[in-house]
């Protein structure tokens, strides 16, 4: 037997024995491959998530919506945060990254790639975005890496924390006049879609899902995670006397749980290759604060070179 | 309502004020700030500004004891009516601008708030007394951003020398005392504007220095805010602010 594959069964086993692997425990270039590209491309969905609730901000209807908004969209840079740390342990840096988001090589969730058109745009996207969020991601806080897992256990809280204050929006609208209610209805006809679509193409088109499964990247199948969201949500749209936009939406007694609708496959293509209807502008967005960015932190990198070298003369000196 | 029962509430609005829009203009960098820390760290002092407001707004609604609430305050309120100086409603600019202006701001709140935790106003002494925690850490983060970027490269306090130019007319407006804070009525509740102005240049001064940055002279500082007389800038501002409590009149949200 080669050292590589002894070294391949011993990652595995370990694996299979649901212990976590650290950074710097030996690990197959393709999981590290694979990581790289997940919690990056998770890191850059946080970041460029804040853009379509951020533009809410200013519009806020009261105090407290405001800022709760502004506290939801910050909690988002944070998870960023994390998400880029978690990467940056598998020896990649953030700069690096960030490079490939804005040269279009790297991907981030196509659903920020929709406009939020109304205030009740705020309250669908914290009820049916984080909700579709979490999820995917409580699975991730059992994933085999361990800096993912846990980053993964703090996102999770606060995202729970984001899909009960958009769920809440939506409550309030929901019970408030005819035109707050007809806002949050377009709300989720123009979400419901997009939200089924953050699962990713069905099991039999996904690329990356057995690999990822063995390694325990990943818990379940693209198709089951949407499964459940659906039966998570159906009665969550009831509550609020609102309708999923798909007629063929209903429970299947037999199997315990909902049919619904086919995804239009084609729009999801469309949007992930960047022909959605905001892909350019989220995209410019961000490329103008990172350049707007550059002299600041070129400054801040000049000035801390300018301490080091003043203490260490001083040290000198002394 | 009693003369000077209605004098302490434009005082606490003006106030408010203040905090509120100068909240709302950090709110419009989240998402686009120079490195995710600082977009993190600029929207924690919007947070904190916009929650210093809206303590500052419900003790008006009381004051004023008719029903209102904290919302009736910046949500319906024509541009006339405001009372900010002219200072926080200047836009973001680029981060050398956002940091000067947040610099001024933080060298006249955090003297404010000093010497507001001796008003005989019990509920301002007590919001001055919570507010001075963040407002002394905002002071520490925009002074050492100051100095950072004065001090950093030379594009960097070229346009730390541009921000101050362009806004250094706006500052001494909070140190000269609007018609309210003159009121007599006020005496020992209002913070004297006045007395506050010397630490508040003082402080100014030394970050600056250490900055390397020169204080351009002021031939006409600018005022007229807390009388009511804005800028262009803060309607635009109202705008956005108040868009759907205007479309939609008398709905929760
Ligand atoms: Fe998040
Ligand atoms: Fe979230």
């Amino acid at each position: 037997m080669t050292e590589i594959t002894s070294l391949e069964e011993r990652f595995q086993a370990k694996i299979d024995a649901d212990q976590r692997i650290e950074p710097r425990d030996w690990m197959p270039e393709k999981y590290r491959k694979t990581l790289i590209r997940q919690i990056s491309q998770h890191a850059h969905s946080e970041i460029v998530g804040m853009l379509p609730e951020g533009n809410w901000i200013t519009r806020a209807p009261s105090l407290r919506r405001k800022l709760g908004l502004i506290a939801k969209v910050q909690d988002e840079a944070g998870h960023g945060l994390y998400l880029y740390s978690a990467a940056e342990t598998l020896g990649v840096e953030r700069d690096e990254l960030i490079d490939q988001l804005h040269i279009g090589k790297a991907k981030y969730s196509s659903i920020f790639n929709y406009p939020t058109l109304t205030w009740a745009d705020i309250g669908a996207i914290g009820w049916l975005v984080d909700g579709a969020a979490i999820m995917n991601q409580v699975p991730l806080c059992r994933c085999s890496y361990g800096p993912y897992a846990r980053a993964m256990v703090r996102v999770c809280k606060e995202e729970s924390f984001h899909q009960r204050q958009g769920y809440e929006i939506m409550l309030t609208l929901c019970e408030g006049s005819p035109a707050q209610k007809a806002m949050a209805q377009d709300a989720l006809n123009r979400w419901w879609w997009p939200a089924l679509m953050m699962f990713g193409p069905n099991d039999a088109e996904s690329t990356h899902s057995a690999q990822s499964m063995a390694w325990k990247i990943k818990r379940f199948s693209n198709d089951e995670l949407r499964q459940r969201f659906v039966d998570m949500t159906k009665p969550q749209a009831d509550y609020l006397g609102i309708t999923i936009p798909d007629p063929d939406l209903k429970w299947d007694e037999e199997k315990q749980k909902h049919d619904f609708g086919e995804i239009d496959w084609d729009e999801f293509w469309k949007v992930v290759k960047g022909h959605g209807p905001c892909n350019k502008e989220r995209l410019a967005a961000r490329v103008k604060a990172h350049e707007e960015g550059q002299w600041v932190r070129d400054a801040a990198v000049a000035y801390a070179n300018k301490k080091v070298n003043k203490i260490s003369n001083n040290s000198q000196v002394a | 309502m009693d003369k000077n029962k209605n004098i302490l509430l434009q005082y606490v609005l003006q106030l408010a004020d203040n905090a509120m829009i100068l909240g709302q203009r950090l709110g419009e960098l989240c998402g686009h700030g120079p490195i995710l820390e600082q977009d993190i760290a600029i929207t924690n002092i919007s947070l904190d500004l916009i929650g210093e407001a809206r303590v500052l707004y419900s003790y008006a609604a009381e004051i004023e004891g008719n029903g209102k609430t904290e919302d009736d305050y910046p949500y319906k309120r024509d541009i006339l009516d405001w009372k900010n100086i002219l200072l926080v409603e200047q836009p973001n600019g680029h981060f050398g601008h956002t940091i000067v202006r947040q610099f001024m701001f933080d060298c006249y709140h955090y003297y404010h708030l000093t010497e507001m935790r001796n008003s005989s106003d019990i509920r301002l002494a007590e919001i001055a007394k919570k507010t001075i925690k963040e407002a002394t850490y905002h002071l520490k983060y925009s002074s050492e951003w100051m100095i950072r970027l004065g001090d950093g490269t030379e594009e960097s306090h070229a346009k730390m020398q541009e921000a101050l130019s362009d806004l250094i007319r706006f500052f001494d407006e909070a140190f000269i005392p609007s018609k309210i804070e003159k009121e007599e009525s006020l005496k020992g509740i209002a913070v004297d504007c006045e007395r506050i102005r010397n630490r508040a240049w003082e402080k100014f001064r030394s970050v600056c220095e250490e900055a390397t940055l020169k204080i351009p002279e002021v031939e006409y500082p600018q005022e007229g805010g807390k009388n009511g007389l804005h800028s262009e800038q803060l309607g635009f501002i109202l705008a956005d602010l108040q868009f759907l409590q205007r479309a939609y009149p008398n709905s929760n949200w």
